[in-house]
């Protein structure tokens, strides 16, 4: 009898586990339409469906944020011919202070603007920079705080297992 | 008794302030903000004070070798 329960509950408890180790439980990613910091055409995060993106929000006087734009970049050279995709959220009071550092770095991906702040609420951003991963089927796969040099090397690894997955 | 006890609920729940969010942080970032504008300059002035002022007990505690307090 007690076996039976056991077994009964062996599945909830499976989930619950593998969402404890992801460190988010799949769920779709709140969709939102933002204008690029540049005015061109605003972005959409469900245009991207079937492509595996990296929602980064940053601001420019974030120092860790510094270190994770080139290194993002970097990165998104490399994978953006296999559908890898990121949306730079920027949450400067001032758009002008982002334009700035954008000049500075050179980033080849979109930097959009939330001057309204609901992206990152929708979203529970708890520090900076704080970067979630969406699969190719639009789901919330994992959430990154900070950023360490070298931390890529990480991300890239998950981002590769999510690229062999088929898209919709 | 029960007239002044609204106004100090009402005062008491003017004391609540919400969290700053983590973008609400771009002037607490600023270095004019810094709890320690310049730690290099700060390192050697604390350098200096505790080598002069070492017999009285430097930055730490007070007293010095002397067990006078």
């Amino acid at each position: 009898m007690r076996k039976a329960r056991f077994k009964k509950y062996l599945p909830l408890l499976l989930a619950l586990l593998c969402g404890a180790s992801n460190g988010l439980q799949a769920a779709p990613a709140p969709d939102f339409t933002l204008p690029r910091l540049d005015d061109s055409a605003p972005v959409s995060l469900s245009a991207l469906r079937g492509k595996v993106v990296y929602v980064d929000f940053w601001a420019s006087w974030c120092a860790p944020c510094t270190v994770a734009l080139p290194e993002m970049d970097q990165l998104r050279r490399d994978l953006h011919a296999r559908g890898f995709e990121i949306i730079a959220i920027n949450l400067d009071e001032s758009a002008d202070d982002a334009l700035r550092f954008i000049q500075r770095m050179g980033l080849s991906y979109p930097v959009v603007t939330d001057l309204a702040k609901t992206t990152p609420q929708a979203y529970a951003v708890s520090g900076m920079p704080t970067a979630f991963l969406i699969d190719r089927h639009g789901e919330l796969h994992s959430t990154h705080t900070g950023f360490r040099p070298g931390d890529s090397a990480k991300i890239r690894k998950t981002i590769e297992q999510l690229l062999q997955e088929t898209p919709p | 008794m029960k007239l002044l006890l609204l106004p100090c609920v009402l005062l008491l729940a003017a004391c609540s302030s919400a969290p700053v969010q983590p973008w609400e942080r771009g002037n607490l970032a600023r270095p004019d903000m810094a709890w320690d504008t310049d730690p290099l300059h700060s390192a050697m002035r604390d350098h200096v004070n505790v080598s002069k002022e070492g017999s009285s007990g430097g930055l730490n505690t007070g007293g010095g070798g002397c067990g006078c307090y």
